[in-house]
């Protein structure tokens, strides 16, 4: 067998050229077996250098393509594709990053050519071995599953189900809406948040193209691109939403209470059949079991009694719904911080230390004291409130990340705590970030309004424990003032800590579910942080809102409609070209072992039991190449990723090295 | 018609491939009824110097077993080559370099060093051997022992391997048989290069126990626990290389309640068996905690000696770091 191969070198402007002699490369390359022509050129990916690829490849008849330059991830494509145009299989082709492994790394010209030959020479001896592959076409099924209902969730839900196209929307609480719903006004225009979300939840639950599974969990994906297929726990209820009207009487019924730590954080009560909140969409109640009194004690059954149309059950049993769907949005939000973390700020000893969705709750109209901005004995009015920034985020002894929203979420706080009740407030800050639209305007507007002090600095501690004159029966803050270069004590009656966003507790648990990555953090991680946003390595599976980073609303929208068009994209293309780069098994040599079978995190092997082989689902399969390395006897192959491609390469590799030294003894 | 010529010989060995060769039994007749055997040190009498006195591809058929671990293994190797029509890499040494190929983790010197010194060694005068020593009769030379064992195919070109410590009987058998009828023009033989005597899948394959998803927390050795009879022996925490093996042998080994230790080599396309062993036997560990994963680990007593016990001078590292 006997190849043509075309070495191209890149310059990258200076950013090769600088450091790597082009010129004595390509002179080298030349001369390699199987090379029929190098060429360098200042620009490989402009399309002058790949016309010249092209060219080549035509005129020339090349059956093999080595481009040296920046890295696959950022060119393969490019490449592919210019292979593709001039009729060579695109797989026919590799890439020598020189860039990234070479002149990026040193700044000696020495090593830099010897290592580039080293790349080059691998790259040569692989591509012989490269074999053409063609892509996998697979149908896409038009249905789409969304999971979470805050408002990202439901923006995406609505964007594709106005489309055209069904949406499953998954949501884990008894009523979609999110945090977004417990929140009292929204920065920096300060509208009423369930005003701007409720008519969406409303769209939401009605909308003919959306199935909503409310007080449901995810707890089987199964399938690739087009065609997954998923099972859904739908908690039982207790309550028939066939017959329930959603009245209301079962809960003004109920006799027991109890402290709603979910939807009032902990600031109200709720019956033991509820619904969290009035404008809750679906109407339909759910019966907390640990708390209900039937189920604890064996009588009451009041709400059963008093339904007008029968649709308390008390035998309702969980229900596993399974259905198909071809793309699927994970919108699954956030935790906030816990604050008890940083004992010194006192939350959870110190009364009247709030967090920052308990402060929601209480200046919310509609929360436990009707908007009274009080302390928790529910009587004072504070004289004086302080509000830290930045609690457990920009830490490294907690979360080393900027939670992006506290900033504006405490000036917001500072607005709303002048606004009903006058109180002398305080801003504990270590820098102000207010960088998107209309925001700064806001914050010069407090600035200049509400008569706000700001003290840039980070607190150290809450304390009740008074030392000088007039801090008696007061939260003392006590912090470095680091503009003024003095430690203060400064004595307020209410304290709001402006809590961080934390990934959900179970996020690396969800993202294994779905075969997507976590950061460290556990943030969900993106195909690329700027041009690939929404989308993940797992094709089919998209994110969006702050289950990938902290964002505010309007992000949390854009990102939710952004994955919707993503998705509609894909859905109208009806077809999907999967990567050929798949592993399969040779029958004849696997011996069935069964020491691949729980390797694959895509699920996509299977054993056969009456043929005593195991076998790879090409669809499932995503290339990972996990089995390949686990196959004791080398039945399992990964396309693309050969043995031979992978031996040859490093022969190549080391053909350029072991020349620089002397021979291994014998 | 004078008979074709067969030839056996042993380098790096312990011995046991000739016996294996003398243990087809009445099968033996067969080769002395179709081959005129020139040279077969363990069994017949013969010079160098025949060999080097007959011409190139005078002898048939040439099995050689053993590695190359000193200078005169590596002139046989030649020599044998030269006048061999067809030269069989026969036996785990001569293919992989077997166990006298583990001592390519250490140095030559350290090797002498240890053979001659450790306690069970009775070396009253701490002697060393010399590779020259004058002699009353004139200068008297041992061969020189390499740094390195090299396999068969590492010093010559080989045209067929048949693995095995030993190889199985039936198989030298039927190999045997198919030589005959080659030679009769009744069969062909198969491609340069290719394995004889050994099939073309693992171990498992002809391994009757019963076996399902493996997760691994501990691993045992044989005396450690009463072993079932009927479960796969990873499954029970037992290190058996059958997975990463050649077949051939017909499960020998697990049929009777032993792990394979792989000597039959990689399966067929496999480079490396060490390398496939440790990293099948780290996917199955069932564990996600560092701490953990580290002491089931330690279970693994010599990982060297367990993974590359034949295979680790024809491995793709050949030895440990030089000197």
């Amino acid at each position: 067998m006997s190849e043509k191969v075309g070495v191209y070198i890149c310059h990258c402007g200076a950013n090769i050229a600088g450091v790597v002699d082009v010129a004595a490369l390509s002179h080298w390359a030349g001369e390699l077996p199987d090379v029929a022509v190098a060429r360098d050129y200042k620009f490989m990916c402009s399309s002058l250098g790949q016309e010249l690829i092209e060219k080549d490849i035509q005129e020339l008849g090349l059956t093999r393509v080595v481009v040296a330059a920046c890295s696959p991830h950022l060119h393969e494509a490019t490449f592919r594709n210019c292979c593709k145009r001039a009729g060579l299989n695109p797989y026919l082709f590799e890439m020598a990053s020189i860039r990234e492994q070479v002149s990026w790394v040193t700044a000696n010209k020495t090593v830099a050519l010897e290592k580039s030959k080293a790349l080059i020479s691998g790259a040569v001896h692989r591509v012989i071995h490269n074999q053409a592959l063609e892509p996998i076409i697979v149908d896409i099924n038009p249905n789409v599953l969304v999971v979470g209902g805050g408002i990202t969730g439901i923006q995406a839900a609505l964007e594709i189900a106005d489309a055209g196209y069904h949406v499953y929307l998954v949501e884990r609480e008894p009523s979609i809406g999110g945090h977004m719903a417990q929140f009292d006004k929204t920065f920096p225009t300060l509208d009423c948040s369930a005003c701007i979300l409720t008519p969406k939840m409303f769209s939401a639950g009605t909308h003919p193209n959306i199935t909503l599974l409310t007080w449901s969990e995810v707890e089987k994906v199964d399938g690739y691109v087009g065609n997954f297929t998923v099972k859904v726990r739908q908690k039982a209820r207790k309550v028939n939403t066939e017959l329930c009207t959603g009245c209301g009487i079962c809960e003004q019924k109920c006799p027991k209470k109890v402290i709603d730590t979910v939807f009032e954080a902990g600031m109200g009560l709720r019956k033991a059949v509820y619904t969290p909140f009035p404008q809750a969409v679906p109407k339909y109640p759910v019966m907390d079991v640990q708390n209900c009194t039937f189920f604890q004690k064996g009588t009451c059954k009041a709400c059963e009694k008093f339904c007008p149309t029968g649709a308390i059950d008390f035998k309702q049993e969980d229900k596993v719904v399974s259905f198909d769907v071809g793309n699927i949005i994970l919108a699954t939000g956030w935790d906030l911080f816990d604050c008890r973390r940083i004992p010194q700020y006192g939350y959870g000893r110190l009364a009247n230390v709030y967090n920052s969705l308990e402060f929601e709750r209480l200046s919310n109209a509609a929360g436990p004291t009707g908007g009274k901005v009080i302390l928790r004995d529910g009587v004072t009015v504070p004289q004086s409130v302080g509000i830290i920034h930045c609690v457990g985020s920009r830490d490294k002894n907690y979360n080393p990340y900027c939670s992006a929203i506290c900033c504006m979420q405490s000036l917001k706080f500072a607005h709303l705590v002048k606004e009903k009740t006058g109180a002398q407030v305080y801003n504990f800050y270590i820098d102000i970030r207010t960088p998107l639209k209309a925001y700064d305007e806001f914050y010069q507007h407090i600035l200049e309004t509400d008569e706000t002090r700001f003290v840039r600095g980070k607190v150290a501690e809450v304390t009740d424990a008074a030392r000088l004159p007039g801090e008696e029966g007061k939260l003392i803050i006590q912090v470095e003032d680091t503009l003024i270069g003095k430690q203060r004590r400064i004595p307020v009656d209410m304290v709001i800590l402006s809590a961080g966003l934390e990934p959900r507790h179970d996020a690396k648990e969800v993202a294994k579910l779905f075969g997507i990555g976590c950061s460290a953090d556990q943030w969900f991680i993106e195909r690329h942080p700027k041009l690939d946003p929404v989308a993940t390595m797992t094709e089919g599976v998209f994110v969006a809102g702050v289950c990938q980073g902290p964002k505010d609303i309007p992000l949390s929208v854009t990102q939710g409609a952004a994955a919707a068009a993503r998705v509609i994209g894909l859905v109208n293309r009806k077809q999907v070209s999967l990567e050929p780069v798949r592993a399969s098994v040779n029958a004849e040599q696997c011996s069935g072992c069964r020491i691949c079978n729980n390797q694959c995190p895509f699920n996509a092997i299977s054993f056969l039991v009456d043929k005593g082989v195991s076998e790879i689902n090409p669809a499932l399969c995503q290339g990972c190449g996990t089995c390949v390395a686990a196959c004791p006897a080398g039945a399992i192959t990964g396309s693309h990723y050969t043995n031979a491609q992978i031996l040859s390469q490093i022969e190549g590799i080391l053909e350029v090295e072991l020349g620089q030294r002397e021979a291994v003894p014998a | 018609m004078a008979k074709p010529k067969f030839a056996m010989y042993w380098a790096a060995s312990c011995g046991g491939c000739e016996i294996a060769v003398l243990n087809i039994a009445e099968k033996i007749l067969d080769v002395d009824a179709n081959f005129d055997v020139v040279f077969w040190p363990v069994a017949m009498d013969a010079k160098y110097k025949d060999v080097e006195g007959m011409s190139d591809g005078e002898i048939t058929l040439c099995l050689f077993n053993g590695g190359i671990r000193n200078d005169e293994n590596e002139r046989l190797a030649k020599l044998l080559r030269k006048k061999s029509a067809v030269l069989v890499a026969f036996g785990s040494c001569a293919n992989e370099g077997c166990i006298p190929g583990l001592a390519n983790l250490t140095s030559g010197k350290a090797v002498i060093e240890t053979a001659f010194s450790t306690v069970s060694t009775d070396n009253p005068h701490n002697v060393r051997p010399a590779y020259d020593y004058p002699a009353a009769e004139g200068e008297l030379h041992i061969p020189r022992m390499y740094e390195t064992l090299k396999t068969l195919d590492q010093v010559v070109p080989v045209d067929y391997y048949m693995p095995g410590c030993p190889p199985e009987s039936h198989q030298i058998a039927t190999v045997i048989d198919l030589v005959i009828a080659a030679l009769k023009g009744e069969a062909k033989l198969p491609p340069a290069g290719a394995v004889i005597g050994a099939g073309n899948s693992t171990v498992c394959d002809e391994c009757s126990r019963k076996r399902s998803e493996k997760l691994i927390k501990e691993f045992r050795r044989t005396w450690q626990i009463p072993m079932d009879q009927q479960e796969c022996l990873l499954e029970q925490g037992i290190l058996c290389s059958g997975m990463a093996t050649r077949s051939g042998c017909n499960a020998r080994c697990p049929a009777a309640n032993m792990p394979c230790i792989g000597c039959y080599g990689p399966a067929p396309d496999v480079v490396d068996q060490g390398a496939r062993m440790m990293s099948a036997v780290s996917s199955v560990i069932d564990s996600k905690d560092p701490a953990e994963i580290e002491r089931i680990l330690d279970g693994i007593v010599d990982p060297a000696g367990t993974f590359y016990r034949f295979g680790l001078a024809s491995s793709l590292l050949h030895r440990a770091k030089a000197q």
